[in-house]
């Protein structure tokens, strides 16, 4: 059954997909995510070699990103390398009696080579029990962009094993307290390479990805009252969209990149408009007494979720993007809020509070079942990955909040441990990027 | 006026003209946070003629008071908070100069944007009543930070009954 879609999978990867870190942009340094391998109980077990010379010339070793990056998916468990009599750096050096012994299935090995300035950096993953090569790659890089090629290779033994989408190229947002200093950041998704793009005194909440990854829209208090700013990621330049009187919030980009849904509340109350994503006129989405907001657009752009408590306490209603009326859609529990729409249009994933928590649910358009997906006492603003096979939410533990990914089927979550400060807001990036 | 005033004064009528800004703006950079024009107790924009005292600045007035509380899961203005919302309304009522950011807080956890929601319910609720008693919606301004900043960070009922507040704040202050 694996063995036809591998078949597809050999070939070499394209630089292309490697060309989104500007070089401009400064790392932060005082930015201490640890990413720690919470769950390593997936079902393909791996042995990932360290490959050769990985360590000397290129700016971060390779395989320990690999190594975290398959973690995070929650599908594969490491298989030690140390204790083995093996430590092949081709696919034609691998002993596969030794590694069907220490219980790997796959053995992914590769290598790192000076080439006139550049690094030559080869992959390949090896199926233990038919002795083959399932997917392999070349790639010619500068050393700054070792850790994009580990993405990548990461990518692609996760694209071999399970035919879906890798999300180890994609971005996350978060808002990281330090302090009086709010930070507005942005990480790799395991965590890495975080950097800050905007430090204000004063509050920053809800940051929201454009469809292409190059632009984010948030809220900034920094005026002294909730204003939604659209943010270029490569320049810096930022404008503000929504500043009417009262309060702008809740900005949510539509598919096609070119509205934000926002909260505002020129009406007297909190209602949802539609505005130009380069800011302009609003147009009111929603019409009720009561609080509408945290839109939400589904993925085709055809209707949005959005917060209301218009039948007492907060619920999740869905309306179409040319308005009218609202259809509800959560009854259990009195407490239901933070929508967002997987990428696949078929189902949702929200926080539901319940004899005292705040879970992470996830809940089918078509028969509307809901499960939870995360347990712990308080979580806020769950987001998915752009393969919807993960989301993203932050977490309270210990008067601290923490970043998890957790699988959608509930199997798996791994936890990205912040140190210094605490992470709120998460949002999951899309997988282009410019 | 001394020099310093005089500063404090043109500070005050930029930040009147960026508060007042309704479109977008370009700007390429943050613009630095000040909080130093807030503190100061010298009103800019409200310089007394003839030495005489505005009210605003007596501590002993009942316009002292900027903050109105509120119950638990409400955004009604109780009793014991109604003599000092009437205070502001007819001090704007009788200063048609002067202006006001009502700022809606909560307590509770969950949704920072429900909460925001529900903070701006009860700056709403203030300025309903304010616009009742006589000032006029061109001088109020509702806003909220939701839950995002506690007065009191602790978890006692106390510390929650703290943050389920509004706050009048007048510009130039």
């Amino acid at each position: 059954m694996r063995l036809a879609f591998f078949l597809r999978q050999r070939g070499t990867a394209c630089l292309a997909l490697l060309m989104f870190m500007l070089p401009f942009m400064a790392y932060s340094e005082d930015m201490t995510i640890e990413f720690s391998l919470g769950a390593n109980q997936g079902q393909h077990p791996i042995a990932v070699v360290p490959f050769k010379s990985e360590t000397s010339g290129v700016a971060e070793a390779l395989t320990p990103i690999i190594k975290n990056d398959l973690a995070l998916s929650g599908v594969f468990r490491m298989v030690p390398t140390e204790g083995v009599a093996n430590v092949p750096f081709t696919a034609a050096d691998v002993k596969y009696p030794l590694w069907q012994a220490a219980g790997a299935q796959l053995v992914a090995v590769g290598s790192v080579v000076p080439a006139g300035g550049q690094f030559h950096i080869s992959f390949a993953l090896q199926d233990v029990a038919q002795k083959k090569t399932l997917t392999s790659g070349q790639f010619t890089v500068g050393a700054d962009r070792a850790r994009d090629v580990a993405h990548t290779i990461a990518n692609m033994i996760y694209e071999a094993i399970t035919g879906k989408k890798g999300i180890f190229n994609t971005r996350i947002v978060y808002v990281q307290k330090v302090g009086p200093e709010y930070r507005l950041q942005v990480a790799d998704v395991d965590g890495g390479r975080a950097r800050t793009v905007l430090r204000s005194k004063e509050p920053i909440i809800s940051p929201s990805w454009s469809p292409d990854g190059g632009k984010l829209a948030y809220v900034s208090f920094e005026t002294k009252k909730p204003v939604v700013w659209v943010q270029d990621l490569a320049t810096g330049q930022r404008r503000m969209v929504a500043n009417f009187k009262g309060s702008n919030s809740a900005p949510a980009w539509s598919p096609d990149g070119s509205r934000l849904a926002v909260t505002l509340t020129t009406s007297g109350n909190s209602q949802v408009y539609i505005v130009p994503a380069a800011g302009g006129s609003a147009r009111r989405l929603t019409n009720s007494g009561a609080i509408d907001t945290e839109p939400t657009w589904s993925p085709d752009g055809a209707s949005l979720l959005f917060v209301s408590d218009r039948a007492g306490g907060p619920q999740i209603y869905r309306i179409s993007a040319n308005g009218g009326d609202a259809q509800r859609l959560t009854y259990a529990g009195s407490y239901n809020v933070s929508p967002k729409v997987s990428p696949d249009g078929k189902s949702f994933t929200y926080i539901r509070r319940e004899g005292g928590r705040f879970r992470v649910m996830i809940q089918d358009f078509g028969n509307n079942d809901s499960r939870v997906l995360s347990d712990g006492s308080y979580n806020e603003r769950p987001s998915y990955a752009p393969n919807g096979q993960l989301v993203l939410y932050a977490s309270e533990q210990g008067g601290k909040s923490v970043l998890y990914a957790a699988t959608t089927d509930g199997g798996s979550r791994v936890k990205l441990a912040v140190i210094n400060g605490s992470v709120q807001d998460p949002a999951w990036g899309p997988s282009s990027n410019p | 006026m001394n020099w310093k005033q005089l500063a404090l004064g043109a500070a005050t009528i930029l930040a009147l003209a960026a508060c007042s800004s309704t479109k977008p703006a370009e700007t390429a950079a943050p613009a630095p946070v000040d909080n130093a024009s807030q503190n100061s107790g010298a009103a800019a924009g409200g310089a007394q003629q003839n030495g005489a005292v505005d009210p605003l600045n007596d501590p002993n007035s009942p316009l002292a008071k900027r903050s109105v509380y509120f119950d638990f899961n409400s955004s009604s203005v109780r009793a014991s908070e109604k003599p000092t919302v009437e205070a502001h309304a007819a001090y704007l009522g009788a200063h048609a100069d002067r202006k006001v950011q009502i700022q809606g807080n909560t307590d509770s956890r969950g949704s920072r944007e429900y909460n925001l929601a529900l903070g701006q319910r009860r700056a709403e609720s203030v300025k309903n009543a304010m616009q009742v008693l006589g000032a006029k919606d061109s001088q109020l301004e509702a806003i909220s930070y939701g839950k995002e900043k506690p007065k009191s960070t602790g978890n006692s009922d106390a510390d929650f009954a703290e943050n389920r507040r509004s706050d009048i704040v007048y510009q130039g202050q």
